[in-house]
C-alpha cells in the first residue's frame, strides 16, 4: 500500500487576470501553467520551464498592491487577485561585437564597448527588477571599479532575461556588462590548470596509445572485467 | 498529521543513524536483473514495431514510432522550391551542439546560417546542472573514462565514437576556458573535480550547479560576436535532398508569419536535441519546452538510419512535489556529495551512486511495491534527503555548491538544507538517435547530426556529464567536417524526392500516419 497524504481534496479555485481578462483557475499553478489552463497557445515566452533560460519574463501586480513587479512566469505561483502578463516576447537588445583576442586590458576596454556603465546613478531599479536576486547595481559598480572577480561572482546566476535593461535610467545593459566581465575574468585573470595542460600534452604525445591498443582489442567480457 | 508528514518525520529520525551506512554495491548480475524488471525501457507494452524506413522491423516506444511514421507538414501545403537563401552550412538548432558547430564551421571558413525553433540558447544545454566529465586528474585517464562509460552504457556504445569523445575532452575543456568559461577551481588552479554515478574516478568539472547556463551564455556570446546569422522561431518542417539522395537544404517556417523559407545548403547539421516533451510512457520531464525530437523524423524521412532508438534515460531524481515543480531535475551531483534516497519508512534501498538506469529502476521498484509516498496530486515518489550534504561536508555546503537548487525549492517554502524532498524518475535523455560516423555524418550524404539527436556514443545508458562533453566534442567535429565538405563542393538541386519515396513506403507497408511530425511543441493547452 502506498502512503496517501490528503484524500481527494479538490484544489481551491481562485481568480486571476491574464492580459486584462479574468479567469477562474485552481491554485497551485505557475503563471505559465495557468495560461495553458485558460487556453492560451504559447510559442514565445516559454523556454526551459526551469527558471534558467530567461524566456518567460513577466510583470504582475498582486491584489490591492500598487506595485508592479517583474518575475519569471515559469517560477511564479499565481495567487487570488493577481494580474499579470508576459513581457519581452523579443527584447531589442543592443549587442556590441567584440573580440577578446584583440584586447590587452579588458578592464579599460569595458568602457570602449559599454561606456554608459560608468554612468550608474544608483537608482537600484535593476536590482529590484532581477528575478534571480542578483545585486545588479553592486555588480555594475564592481565592474566599473575593475573588481571583475566580484562582479563575475554576482552575475553567475544571470539568465539574460533582460528585465534589468529597460528600467535603467542610464541606459546601461547590466546583463551584457555581466557577460563581458565574466568572460574577461575567465580569459585574463583566472589561474591556469597545470593538470589540464599536462593531460592535453599527454594525449597529443600519444602517451595512451599502447593502452588503447590493448583495450580496443579486448572482448566485451574482458572489458567488463578490466 | 497525514502519512506524507509522518514519513517525512521518519526520514529526519533515521538521519543520524544512516550516516555510516554504505549500501552494498550491486553486482553486474544484480544490476541487470533490477534494470530488466523495473526500467521503463523493458516495459514491452510500451513498445511497437517501426514499419517503414531504414529501421523497419525494429522497435521503439509507440510515441516515437508514430513520429517516425508521421506525415510531413508539407503534405497539406504547396511549396515553391525556390531558395530564398544559399549557405555553405545550415545548422538546425540553437543549443550547445548547434552553437559549437556554428562556431567551428565559421572558423573553418564556411558561410553559416543557424535556424532554431525557439531562441538562440533555448535548449537542454542551458539547463544542465551537474557538470561535464573529463579525465584530467593524474590518477585518471581517458582510457578509464572510456571503460566507465562503456560499462554504464551496457556495453552498447560505439567504441570509436566513445574513444574520440574521451580523448578530445581535455582539449575541448581547454578551449572553453580560453573562451572564458569559469569552471570551479581548487586553490592550486586545477579544476575542481567531483564524482559522478558509475564513474570510478572524480572527473566532473562544473560551474556550481549552473554549468549549462555558464556554457550556453559563453557559447551564445561567441556566436553573437562572430555575427553568425541566427533565425529564431524558425523550425524546419522538412529537409531537402538532391537527385542522388544527399541532403541539400531545408524548408523552414517562420512561426510569426507562417511563411515558408527555403534554404539551399551544401551541408546541413541537425542539432535539435532530445525528446523529453513527448512524455514517453507518461513520464514528466526535465527537458525544455522545445525538446520534441524534431531531428528524428526529419532525418528519418530523408533516409537516415537510427541506432538505439529504443532506449531512454529516466533521470532518477526529478521533483514530484510541489506539483508546479513536477519533472524538474535535482542534480545527481547532490547524491555524489552524500544525499540519501529513502522510502516511506525512511530506509535506504539503493547505492546512490550506481548508474542512472539502476537507481531509477530501484525507485520505481520501491513505489511499485508500496514503499513510495503519494503526493496530494496523486504522484508517487521517494525521499531525497539533502540536509545530509551539510552534515557531511559542513554547514553552508548546499547553499555554496547548489545555490540554484536551494533557490528553486525555497520559492515553494521548502528548505532543502533542513528537510527532504520527494522525487521520482523524470524523462531526461534520448540515449540513441541518428547513427553517425566520427565526423557526425549520418547515412545521408551531407547530412550531419550532433548532440542528443545523434546516437551510439552513450550506448543504452549515458553516464552523468557525458552529454555536455558530447555536444562540445561532436558539435565541433560536425561543424568542421561539414565546413570542409561544403567549401569543396557545389550547390546541388533541391527536391522533395525523399518524401515521395517515403510516401511510397508508407503506402506499401499500409501505414496510415496518425500524427504530423515534427510536432514542434507539446500540447499543454486545456481544451475544455
Amino acid at each position: 500500500m502506498t502512503a496517501t497524504s490528503t484524500e481527494g481534496v479538490a484544489p481551491k479555485q481562485i481568480t486571476i487576470e491574464v492580459m486584462g481578462k479574468f479567469y477562474q483557475v485552481p491554485e497551485g499553478l505557475t503563471m505559465l501553467q495557468a495560461m495553458w489552463h485558460t487556453g492560451h497557445e504559447l510559442t514565445r515566452g516559454v523556454g526551459c520551464l526551469g527558471g534558467i533560460c530567461g524566456a518567460c519574463s513577466a510583470t504582475y501586480r498582486t491584489k490591492d498592491s500598487i506595485k508592479i513587479k517583474s518575475t519569471l512566469a515559469c517560477q511564479t505561483l499565481i495567487e487570488d487577485g493577481m494580474s499579470f502578463s508576459l513581457v519581452h516576447t523579443y527584447y531589442p537588445n543592443r549587442k556590441i561585437p567584440y573580440d577578446f583576442k584583440e584586447m590587452e586590458d579588458p578592464k579599460q576596454d569595458l568602457f570602449r564597448y559599454y561606456p554608459e556603465a560608468a554612468l550608474c546613478r544608483n537608482c537600484n531599479t535593476c536590482t529590484l527588477a532581477c528575478p534571480k536576486g542578483i545585486d545588479v547595481r553592486a555588480a555594475v559598480w564592481k565592474a566599473v571599479f575593475g573588481d571583475f572577480e566580484e562582479c563575475a561572482e554576482h552575475f553567475m546566476p544571470c539568465v539574460m532575461c533582460s528585465l534589468c535593461v529597460p528600467v535603467c535610467i542610464a541606459d546601461i545593459a547590466p546583463n551584457q556588462v555581466g557577460v563581458f566581465v565574466r568572460r574577461a575574468q575567465g580569459i585574463f585573470f583566472e589561474n591556469k590548470s597545470p593538470q589540464l595542460k599536462n593531460r592535453v600534452d599527454e594525449i597529443e604525445k600519444g602517451v595512451y596509445d599502447q593502452e588503447w591498443e590493448r583495450v580496443l582489442n579486448l572482448s566485451d567480457a574482458q572489458l567488463l572485467a578490466d | 498529521m497525514n502519512v506524507l508528514e509522518i514519513s517525512k518525520l521518519k526520514v529526519g529520525e533515521t538521519r543520524s543513524s544512516r550516516l555510516d551506512e554504505t549500501p552494498p554495491k550491486l553486482s553486474q548480475a544484480e544490476k541487470d536483473a533490477l534494470v530488466q524488471q523495473y526500467h521503463p525501457d523493458y516495459i514491452k507494452e510500451a513498445y511497437g514495431t517501426i514499419r517503414v524506413g531504414m529501421n523497419k522491423g525494429e522497435q521503439t516506444v509507440h510515441r516515437v514510432v508514430s513520429l517516425l511514421e508521421g506525415e510531413s507538414p508539407l503534405a497539406s501545403e504547396s511549396i515553391r522550391l525556390e531558395a530564398k537563401q544559399q549557405v555553405d552550412v545550415l545548422i538546425i538548432g540553437g543549443g550547445g551542439a548547434g552553437s559549437m558547430a556554428a562556431l567551428a564551421a565559421k572558423a573553418s571558413g564556411a558561410s553559416v546560417l543557424m535556424t532554431t525553433k525557439l531562441r538562440l540558447g533555448d535548449s537542454n544545454t542551458v539547463m544542465a546542472e551537474g557538470g561535464m566529465q573529463v579525465a584530467v586528474s593524474p590518477e585518471d585517464s581517458p582510457v578509464r573514462h572510456f571503460l566507465d562509460s562503456l560499462r554504464g552504457g551496457q556495453m552498447a556504445n560505439d567504441k570509436i565514437l566513445l574513444k574520440t569523445l574521451v580523448e578530445e575532452g581535455p582539449s575541448v575543456v581547454k578551449w572553453l576556458i580560453d573562451n572564458g568559461v569559469m569552471f570551479d577551481r581548487e586553490e592550486d588552479g586545477n579544476l575542481s573535480l567531483r564524482p559522478g554515478g558509475g564513474s570510478s574516478k572524480a572527473r566532473l568539472v562544473r560551474c556550481k550547479d549552473y554549468t549549462g547556463l555558464e556554457l550556453m551564455r559563453v557559447l551564445k556570446d561567441c556566436v553573437l560576436n562572430e555575427q553568425i546569422e541566427v533565425l529564431e522561431y524558425m523550425p524546419v518542417l522538412e529537409l531537402l535532398t538532391d537527385e542522388a539522395g544527399g541532403c541539400s537544404g531545408a524548408i523552414l517556417k517562420n512561426l510569426d508569419t507562417n511563411q515558408h523559407f527555403v534554404v539551399q545548403a551544401k551541408t546541413v547539421i541537425i542539432a535539435t536535441g532530445g525528446i523529453g516533451r513527448l512524455h514517453i510512457q507518461g513520464f514528466p520531464t526535465s527537458n525544455h519546452y522545445g525538446a520534441t525530437g524534431d531531428g528524428l523524423p526529419l532525418s528519418y524521412r530523408a533516409g537516415a538510419k537510427l541506432t538505439l532508438q529504443d532506449t531512454f534515460q529516466y533521470h532518477p531524481t526529478g521533483a514530484v512535489f510541489p506539483e508546479a515543480m513536477a519533472g524538474i531535475l535535482v542534480t545527481e551531483a547532490i547524491r555524489s556529495v552524500g544525499a540519501h534516497l529513502l522510502n516511506v519508512n525512511g530506509d535506504r534501498f539503493i547505492g546512490e551512486m550506481e548508474t542512472r538506469d539502476a537507481v531509477a529502476s530501484a525507485i520505481i521498484r520501491e513505489c511499485a511495491e508500496g514503499r513510495g509516498v503519494e503526493t496530494p496530486s496523486g504522484r508517487k515518489g521517494v525521499w531525497l534527503d539533502m540536509p545530509l550534504v551539510d552534515t557531511l561536508n559542513g554547514a553552508g555546503t548546499l547553499e555554496d555548491r547548489f545555490p540554484n537548487m536551494v533557490k528553486q525549492f525555497s520559492r515553494y517554502e521548502i528548505d532543502i538544507t533542513k528537510e527532504p524532498v520527494l522525487i521520482y524518475p523524470t524523462l531526461h535523455y534520448q540515449n540513441g538517435g541518428v547513427e553517425v560516423d566520427v565526423d557526425g555524418e549520418s547515412g545521408v550524404n551531407n547530412l550531419f547530426v550532433a548532440g542528443e539527436a545523434s546516437g551510439g556514443l552513450h550506448g543504452r545508458n549515458r553516464l552523468m556529464g557525458n552529454s555536455l562533453l558530447d555536444i562540445m566534442v561532436y558539435g565541433k567535429r560536425a561543424g568542421e567536417a561539414a565546413a570542409k565538405r561544403a567549401t569543396s563542393t557545389e550547390y546541388k538541386s533541391i527536391t522533395l524526392q525523399h518524401l515521395d519515396r517515403f510516401h511510397e513506403a508508407q503506402k506499401e507497408a499500409g501505414v496510415i500516419p496518425d500524427t504530423v511530425s515534427p510536432i514542434l511543441f507539446p500540447d499543454y493547452v486545456n481544451k475544455s
